[in-house]
Order: C-alpha cells, then sequence, then structure tokens
C-alpha cells in the first residue's frame, strides 16, 4: 500500500478531481494493499448524506450509500423488484454486504487474477501492457463483448439485476446528468482501463429504478461454491405473461462480459411468444451467437445456454426450480 | 522418574476402562475455547515485544534463474538478503533445514530477501517495488512436459496385473487427475524473533516444534539449546505449518542484524506461493475381478510432481496395497521434476486424493459388475495384509460399511439417475475410508502438587484439534482429578519434546506419553499409600487402596511429578496398523446447471479409543468437509507459461462454504486397537477426508449418471456429461 491522503468530504461539492472516492471499500482496499491501485488521495463519502430508499416517481431513489444488505431486506425491494434483492443476496458474504455499498458495487473492478497481480501484463492496470490472461487461467473470463486487449468479466451480480430493471444511474459533478445504467459500464475495445462512463469529479449519488415491472422475477447465479463465489454465469429474469403469451422480457446476464449483458433481440423474440422449450432454445441460439472464448472459459457458452433455458422455464411456470 | 515405553507389543488390559474418574471421552469444550473467542488467545503474530519492527518477504518474479542484484528499499530500515535464507519450508520431521541459498530460484514467487521498517505498511510498499536485476532461465512447469523420475522405494509389485486384465471378467482401467491443493489454513504463517546475546526466542505457526528446533537451528547455525520456539496457539495447520519456512528465518536473520525484534507474517498471496501445496495428481487405475466381484487384479500408477531438489513425494497410492486383496498387483509412483512451488504435506498427505480416486474406481467396478458398492468392498476385504501377510492391528472395515448402510439407508438408494425432484437429480454414494495409522517418539511432563492441582507440559502443539482438551482429560482420570484442576501447557520447546501435529499421531502420541507421565505419578502414589499400582483408585482428588482412602495431599510432599516417554517399536513392523471407516453422501445436481449440492453426509469412523467425543467429531467434520472440498470445489490453478498459483486468496481457492457443507453425521465405532500403546487410541483427523470426497462423486454419478474424472466436479464438467 503506497502512503496516501486521507480526507472526508463535508460536501459533494467538496470533491476534487483527482480524488478516488471510498465508501464500503470492500473491494478498493485490496487492490491498494496489492498496490493495483495506488490513489494519492482517498476521500471518504460514508458521511454524506447519500443514503435511504425513496418514491422516485412511480419508481424508487435508491441513494449510493445504501448498503447491499439493507437493499436487499427493504420491503419494497423484496415486494416490488425482488430480482434486485436476491441478486443482492447471491453476492459475496454477509459480512462484505453489510460493508458494500450501492454505488460502490457498479464500480466493483474485476475479478481477473492477472489484474490482481503485478508481475503480469495487464492492459486493464497497465495500458499498453499486454494481456497475459489470454494464454493463462481463464476460468472467470468474457465471452461476450471481449476483445483481444481484455477478456476480464464485470463480477458483480447487484448490477445485472438493475441491468434487467433498466435502472439509471444519478450522477454528480460539474454537470450532474443521468445515465442509464446499460450506458455505464464500458467494454474494452482497445482502452480496457476506462471501465465506466464516471468522469474524474464525478460522484454516483443514487440508482433510480423505474416503475415496478411486475411478473415473474429470478436471478439465478450459477457458480463453483453455493456462496462466496462469484458467477460463472448468471441470469437476471423479469417476465410477465399474459393469455399464455409472454408479455414482457428483460433479460440480463452476468459473469460473461465487462458489463451486465442485454440483448434486445433475446427479448424480441420472446415478446409475444408461447412459453416453449424451442422458443427459449431459440432465444439462447441468439444470444450466444457472437459469443466465443479464449481458453478455458469456453464452457460458459453452453452453461449460459442451459441457464437462459433453465431461468425462462422456471419463470415462465413449465418447471419449479426448487 | 521417567517412564519409557516402546511399543513392542501388545496391550490387552484396558488400563484406562478401569480409571474412575469418568472424564476421558467425554464431549467437554476445549479448554482454550474462551480464549480464543475473546481474542485473549494470542497467536504467533499478535505479541508486540519493545521495539519490534516489521518485515515483508520479497518474491521472485520469474519462475527461475539467478538473483543478480537486490535494489535499494527507500524508507525501510534494512533490506536482507543473506544466504541462510531457504527457498521453501522443510517437510515434516526433516531434522535439518530446508535448502538455503535465496538467489537460486527455484520457482515463481520463492522468497528472495527480506524488507525490513517500522511499519508493516511501510516494508510491504518497499518488498512490493524493490527492483531485483535477475539472470532469467527457461523451465518446465507443467508436470507432462518433463520424462518422470521413478523412485525405487515408491514403487512395489506382485503378480501380473497386466495378465489378470486380460483374463477378467470384469475390468476398469481408467485416469482421473486431482488438481494442487492448499492447506488454507486461517492463521497465515508468521513469525517474531527476538535475541538476547546468542540465544533466540521465536514465536512462529508450527506444528512439529521438537523437529522445527532442529531444523531452525541448521538454517541458522546456531545450537539447538541456543534457540526457543513458541507456538501455544495455531490457527491451522493441516500440513503446512509441519516445516519451518521462510518467514521464520528471515525474522531470526533480521532480529540479529538489527538487533531489535522482527516480526514476519506472510500475506495471504505470499501463503498460497509459499506454503507446500499438495501436488496435482494424476492416477491411472486398473481393477480386474471375477464374475462375482472377487478382485483379481489392482493397478494404480501415479504421476506427481515436484522440485528437482526436493524429495517429497506425495504418497498417493498409501494404502492401496492393503484396503483390498487381489493376487496381482502393481503400484507406481512417478514424479515430474517441474518448477511449480514446492509440494509437500497437505490433509492427509496420499489418502485424501489416492483414497478419493480409488474409492471412484470401486464405483465404478460396481457398476460394471451389477454388484452393489458395499457388497462389492465386502468381498475384497483382506484377512491379512496382502504381498507382507502382515496381520492387520485391529481391522473395522466391514463393520464401518455394514454399521453405515445400515445407518444411512442405504437401501433406499435407486439405480443412477432415477430420483429426480423438480430441477434436481438425486443419488446416494458411498465409499471406504483408510488411513495409515502412526506413532511418533513423544516425551511429556506431568507434576502433581500438594494442593491437588496437576500441570501437564510438553512442546505438543494443539493447532485447533483439541489437545489441550484431551491431555487434561488424559491426566484428569489417570491422577482422578476433576478437569479444573488440570493445566496444559503446549508450544514451548522448553518443555519435553512430543511428536507434534501431523499425520494425525499427535493426540495418540502425546497422549501415550502423558498417560506414561501419569503413571509414573500413580506409582510414587501408590507406593505412599503401600499398595500395588493396579489397586490404585484415584479420583476426586483422593486416593483409595482396599479400604485405606486418603486425600492426595496428604500423600504428596511438595510435589511430585513424572515423565513420559514413549517409542514406537516393534508393533509397527509385526502389524499393519491403519483407521478404517465409511463415508455416504446425498446429493443434488441440477439438471441444468450442473451445480451439485451435498445434502446428506454421514461418516463411520474406528479409531480405537476415542479420547473427547466432541472434539473428535469436530476433526471428523473438517475432514469431511476438506472431502466436499476435494470433490466439488478446490484447485489450485497453475499458469501454464510460468507454473505460478494463480487462485491465491481464499475468494478464489475455493474451500467449501457453510453453504457447501450439509448437517454432517459422525459415528464411531467402539474399539481398543491394542498394538498402537496404552492408549489404545489411533488416530482419527486424517481419516474424515480419506475417501469422503469419493462418496459425494459417487453420488453425483448415481443421482446424473455423469463420471467427472478430473476433479473437483465444477458445473462446466457436469453439464459436459448431461442431456440438453
Amino acid at each position: 500500500m503506497r502512503e496516501f491522503t486521507y480526507q472526508r468530504a463535508a460536501s459533494i461539492a467538496d470533491l476534487s478531481p483527482d480524488a478516488t472516492i471510498i465508501a464500503g471499500g470492500t473491494n478498493l482496499l485490496d487492490l491498494m494493499k496489492l498496490e493495483v491501485m495506488a490513489p494519492p488521495v482517498l476521500v471518504d463519502i460514508t458521511h454524506l448524506d447519500l443514503g435511504g430508499v425513496e418514491p422516485e416517481g412511480e419508481g424508487l431513489r435508491i441513494g449510493a450509500l445504501v448498503r447491499n444488505s439493507d437493499l436487499a431486506a427493504h420491503p419494497v425491494i423484496r415486494r416490488d423488484y425482488p430480482v434486485l434483492s436476491r441478486a443482492l443476496l447471491a453476492g459475496a458474504s454477509g459480512q462484505l454486504r453489510n460493508m458494500a455499498t450501492t454505488g460502490g458495487n457498479l464500480m466493483q473492478r474485476t475479478r481477473c487474477p492477472y489484474f490482481y497481480d503485478r508481475r503480469m501484463a495487464c492492459n486493464k492496470r497497465d495500458p499498453g501492457a499486454g494481456c497475459a490472461a489470454i494464454g493463462g487461467v481463464t476460468r472467470n473470463h468474457a465471452i461476450l463483448g471481449a476483445s483481444d486487449h481484455c477478456i476480464a468479466t464485470y463480477p458483480g451480480d447487484m448490477a445485472v439485476a438493475l441491468r434487467a430493471l433498466d435502472a439509471v444511474v444519478e450522477i454528480d459533478g460539474p454537470a450532474p446528468r443521468k445515465v442509464p445504467l446499460s450506458d455505464f459500464h464500458l467494454l474494452p475495445g482497445n482502452t480496457p482501463h476506462v471501465e465506466t462512463v464516471l468522469e474524474p469529479g464525478e460522484i454516483i449519488t443514487a440508482v433510480i429504478l423505474p416503475a415496478p415491472p411486475g411478473g415473474q422475477h429470478r436471478y439465478r447465479k450459477v457458480r463453483d461454491r453455493a456462496s462466496y463465489a462469484f458467477a460463472l454465469v448468471s441470469v437476471a429474469a423479469v417476465i410477465g405473461t399474459e393469455d399464455g403469451r409472454i408479455s414482457h422480457a428483460a433479460l440480463a446476464f452476468g459473469g460473461v462480459a465487462a458489463k451486465p449483458w442485454r440483448d434486445p433481440d433475446v427479448e424480441a423474440l420472446l415478446k409475444g411468444s408461447e412459453p416453449s422449450d424451442a422458443l427459449f432454445r431459440e432465444a439462447a441460439e441468439i444470444l450466444l451467437r457472437p459469443a466465443r472464448g479464449w481458453g478455458e472459459h469456453q464452457f460458459k457458452i453452453p452453461l449460459l445456454r442451459r441457464a437462459l433455458i433453465a431461468t425462462l422455464r422456471d419463470a415462465t411456470g413449465m418447471e419449479t426450480a426448487a | 522418574m521417567t517412564r519409557h515405553l516402546r511399543v513392542d507389543g501388545p496391550n490387552h488390559d484396558d488400563r484406562l476402562d478401569h480409571m474412575a474418574q469418568g472424564i476421558l471421552g467425554q464431549p467437554l469444550n476445549r479448554l482454550e475455547g474462551p480464549l480464543k473467542v475473546t481474542g485473549l488467545a494470542a497467536y504467533a503474530a499478535e505479541a508486540r515485544p519493545m521495539n519490534m519492527v516489521y518485515g515483508v518477504l520479497v518474491q521472485a518474479s520469474v519462475p527461475a534463474g539467478k538473483v543478480l542484484e537486490v535494489g535499494d528499499a527507500p524508507g525501510a530500515l534494512a533490506v536482507i538478503h543473506d544466504k541462510r535464507m531457504v527457498r521453501y519450508a522443510a517437510q515434516g520431521m526433516d531434522q535439518k533445514g530446508p535448502t538455503s541459498g535465496p538467489d537460486q530460484i527455484e520457482y515463481m514467487g520463492q522468497a528472495i530477501a527480506l524488507v525490513v521498517a517500522e511499519s508493516f505498511e511501510t516494508a510491504r510498499h518497499a518488498a512490493q517495488n524493490i527492483a531485483v536485476r535477475y539472470k532469467t532461465a527457461s523451465v518446465p512447469v507443467e508436470p507432462e512436459a518433463v520424462k518422470p523420475e521413478l523412485p525405487p522405494k515408491k514403487q512395489s509389485a506382485a503378480g501380473n496385473v497386466d495378465k489378470a486384465m486380460q483374463d477378467a471378467a470384469v475390468t476398469v482401467d481408467r485416469v482421473w487427475q486431482t488438481p494442487s491443493h492448499m492447506s488454507a489454513a486461517m492463521e497465515p504463517h508468521a513469525a517474531i524473533a527476538e535475541w538476547d546475546g546468542d540465544h533466540v526466542t521465536i514465536r512462529a505457526a508450527l506444528q512439529m516444534l521438537s523437529s522445527n528446533r532442529k531444523q531452525m537451528a541448521d538454517a541458522l547455525g546456531i545450537k539447538e539449546q541456543n534457540l526457543r520456539l513458541l507456538s501455544p496457539y495455531v490457527g491451522g495447520g493441516f500440513g503446512s505449518k509441519l516445516g519451518i519456512n521462510a518467514e521464520a528465518v528471515a525474522a531470526a536473520i533480521a532480529a540479529k542484524k538489527l538487533g531489535r525484534p522482527v516480526m514476519v507474517a506472510m500475506t495471504r498471496q505470499q501463503v498460497f506461493d509459499l506454503a507446500h501445496r499438495r501436488s496435482e495428481t494424476r492416477q491411472r487405475i486398473r481393477l480386474a475381478c471375477d464374475s462375482d466381484g472377487r478382485l483379481t487384479g489392482i493397478g494404480h500408477e501415479v504421476l506427481v510432481s515436484n522440485l528437482p531438489s526436493s524429495e517429497f513425494v506425495e504418497p498417493v497410492a498409501q494404502a492401496t496395497p492393503f484396503t483390498y486383496q487381489a493376487a496381482h498387483r502393481q503400484v507406481v509412483h512417478a514424479v515430474a521434476r517441474i518448477h511449480r512451488g514446492c509440494a509437500g504435506s497437505v490433509r492427509a498427505p496420499g489418502e485424501a486424493v489416492g483414497v478419493t480416486v480409488f474409492e471412484c474406481a470401486m464405483d465404478e467396478l460396481a457398476e460394471a459388475t451389477g454388484i452393489d458398492p458395499v457388497e462389492l468392498r465386502l468381498r475384497n476385504i483382506p484377512d491379512v495384509e496382502p504381498t507382507t501377510d502382515r496381520p492387520f492391528s485391529s481391522h473395522k472395515l466391514a463393520e464401518a460399511l455394514r454399521e453405515g448402510a445400515r445407518l444411512f439407508g442405504w437401501s433406499n438408494r435407486k439405480p443412477a439417475g432415477q430420483r429426480v425432484e423438480g430441477e434436481w437429480m438425486i443419488g446416494m454414494g458411498m465409499a471406504a475410508a483408510v488411513r495409515v495409522n502412526m506413532l511418533v517418539e513423544s516425551r511429556a511432563r506431568v507434576t502433581l502438587n500438594q494442593d491437588g492441582h496437576a500441570i501437564v507440559e510438553t512442546d505438543m502443539t494443539d493447532i485447533g484439534t483439541g489437545t489441550y482438551t484431551i491431555l487434561g482429560q488424559l491426566a484428569a482420570e489417570m491422577l482422578g482429578l476433576p478437569m479444573e484442576r488440570v493445566e496444559v501447557r503446549l508450544g514451548d520447546t522448553n518443555f519435553p519434546p512430543a511428536s507434534g501435529s501431523g499425520g494425525s499421531f499427535g493426540a495418540a502420541s502425546s497422549g501415550n506419553s502423558v498417560y506414561l507421565a501419569c503413571e509414573e505419578i500413580r506409582s510414587q502414589i501408590a507406593r505412599a499409600m503401600s499398595c500395588d499400582e493396579v489397586d490404585l483408585t484415584l479420583q476426586d482428588g483422593m486416593a483409595r487402596a482396599g479400604n485405606v482412602a486418603r486425600p492426595l495431599s496428604d500423600l504428596i510432599d511438595g510435589q511430585i511429578s513424572g515423565e513420559g516417554h514413549l517409542q514406537p517399536g516393534k508393533t509397527e513392523k509385526s502389524h499393519r496398523q491403519a483407521t478404517w471407516g465409511s463415508h455416504w453422501a446425498e446429493v443434488a445436481v441440477n439438471r441444468w446447471t450442473g451445480e451439485v449440492r451435498v445434502r446428506r453426509m454421514m461418516g463411520v469412523f474406528a479409531c480405537g479409543r476415542v479420547l473427547n467425543e466432541k472434539t473428535a467429531r469436530s476433526q471428523c467434520l473438517g475432514g469431511m468437509t476438506f472431502g466436499i472440498g476435494i470433490a466439488l470445489t478446490e484447485a489450485m490453478e497453475h499458469d501454464p507459461r510460468d507454473g505460478h498459483a494463480v487462485s491465491r486468496d481464499l475468494a478464489e481457492y475455493h474451500i467449501p462454504t457453510h453453504a457447501d457443507v450439509p448437517a454432517l453425521e459422525v459415528h464411531f465405532l467402539p474399539e481398543r486397537d491394542a498394538y498402537v500403546g496404552p492408549l489404545q487410541a489411533k488416530g482419527l483427523g486424517e481419516l474424515g477426508i480419506c475417501g469422503a470426497g469419493a462418496a459425494v462423486l459417487n453420488a453425483v454419478h448415481n443421482a446424473c449418471g455423469v463420471r467427472v474424472r478430473q476433479l473437483p466436479a465444477t458445473p462446466d464438467k457436469i453439464v459436459a456429461g448431461l442431456e440438453d
């Protein structure tokens, strides 16, 4: 860990552009100990007034400092947005969820082991250095939207549910703005070190959920052990059915790309159709058409296909998971 | 007075069953439990001597070559770059220090220097950023990349397995692979060294102090008597603290050079680089049997790896020669000399992966013959040790199989793939448990004071297993004292040298020495009572013989003490000693995602006398949990280009979590083994691991029809065998 200046922000206006924000610190502190991140100035925002879950229009406004465990347990979230509650509870461990915040969780860095290991080349850590993951151990890497410069994934669960819920990220800074979560995380291309649209001097102040979508909510996370493991693949699903047909389908996928993945063609196929295994197989085929692996993690292609089919069967009542 | 015993023959007198206190075997809580949960039990890195400074190891960032130059460390007090620093840990029971000379790099991550600073953070920063110049070399890091060695002592054969395979009615011939495993003890390795003239005291996280002292004295080039090791509390070992490692050696060297106490604690990532790994294994198993399922041929050919300079060979097929009968047998251990981190003892070296894979093969043979897996095993239990014709000291496998089948409801098992609940396919599996038993020389001193308090002293360690408690129970039982009047002092080389904790031999070995010390005290009391020791009854601080009863305080002038000294003897050779058991598992496999959830798991174990039913059970729970890990979750992956450990923390190295482990059931079979010393107790710590994973994997097959032979059985490998 390098020496740094620790500050407590008195207000959002107080944040300097060169400051790195710390809230729960569940990821940042690990990265600082390893010197993968070495911010000269660390600004603690935990005492700013950025908490609370409040109605906003027909939806909800979730303050950036709301802890993962509080959000998962919030009665309105559990009632109206259960996919979010389930995704949160599928993430990390009880201790980590007690510390991790809504805004911080969106900023979680990848779990690519080569990113965490300063002996290894990493374009994300050191732009232009190369990617040691390619040709190495790639169990948790991306099959969608990756590039030859970086095959890392965004590892979180919460954001996958938020993507299926069409959440919007509220950002304060020199020019306050709102960014749909779909546009918040960036694919690597040839700049894998740029992971979000957040600019220096900007801060996430809230996440806004639109009106409750209704329907069946599922979060299915496939992982190497039953708890405290990152997703091999995950599926967040909000599925409405009317008169035996799918009326609403929102599907987001985790563990497979540098951002929570969503494919409008998949949802377009499902909407208006009768649930069937043939339909779900076709949906999976569309989803995975652009998929490719760089190594061992190619197994995620059939695994995601199966996870999607199982989730759709479950959400449409063709089969109960439990 | 010291009472010596070499275990040269059987002991049938069941002395401990005739003691009066009634405390041995009771499921007592751990004596030190309150200290641990309140943070008062100080582990190695939790002392703060005056003027202490912090050292952090500098690690090689290349897999092989030479260190040409180690740069400066701005802000640090010193960069220690000393030829006595060791390249890897000593193996368990080594009598000398491990290979020194850190400039010769044998694997990526090897410790090459130590940075010392006033704060841990400063030292870590400097160690992470110090410039090192290397002359690099190209070396093999994959086991398949080299022609393996065949150490002569690790091979055995009888008859002709090839021919048995040709002539057999039914055969199995398959290859399994298991990955490297890491002990992953909760407490990272750490040491604090402090010199006083020529004398050094090192607080360290170690399992076997008496051999650790020899290793450390040799590594530092000092006399053994000038070295004191302290390990009163150890936060788990699992083999990784059997031998001294780089952090303790470096701490001692630095403390001498700086004239100040030095602490060196490994980071979690360093533990994964520097602690011994269990070698990955490739195991070809050949089984040949007649149409009744009677084995005629057993082949177990193993490929493991280690560094070229390390002698340790994972004894994968250690139990294969005596578990089942067959006229034709072959065991091969081949070693690939490659440059991954040093391999050594990790949680039941040998059987943890060897029995697990072998018991998977037996399940495949059961399927191929159409014979029930329990019955198949029962038909192949030998009467005497095959190949040597030695008798067994005791043999409880058949009873463990029958009792387990009854308790688990084995008769309800259905053919593969026939139990479905929603998305989940349900299956049952079983496996035999077997582990070699060992006794190791051990000494202890027991002092009984006039006020009726006893003190047990030995350099034995308690690595979380319950040693404090069982040794206290033993003394309380033998001396007729309530538990609160016995104090147990461990983990200090100033005390008589014990076996240490490892290989499951700690409880029986050190327990026997405490027994002998107490026997010596009992003899002294008997003399005071003018009776024979066998006629003496000690209970609640009273001594009775015939119709004479006197309080102990009347019989003791000041204090009396005795030492016990146990040595293994002829029964080691005259009898095959082993512990036995059976494992049972019911699992659910998700038919879409291939996730496995263990629903029920049960173990039946015979380990001779049980010294404390609670701590014994806890040992089995831990072992069975590691069995789940071996079967389903644990893999330490190596980069294919430079061999470095890729999964280097507890988020990525998947020890089973609570959610992976159902309520585990443990049953003990009553047993007194006469050939293992007067305690009649055998090792238990590792038996719970040996074969546990096979019960899980065999249940996976029974659930969904998929055999995963490349462990662990993660979802990707299961779905590869499932229908769409």
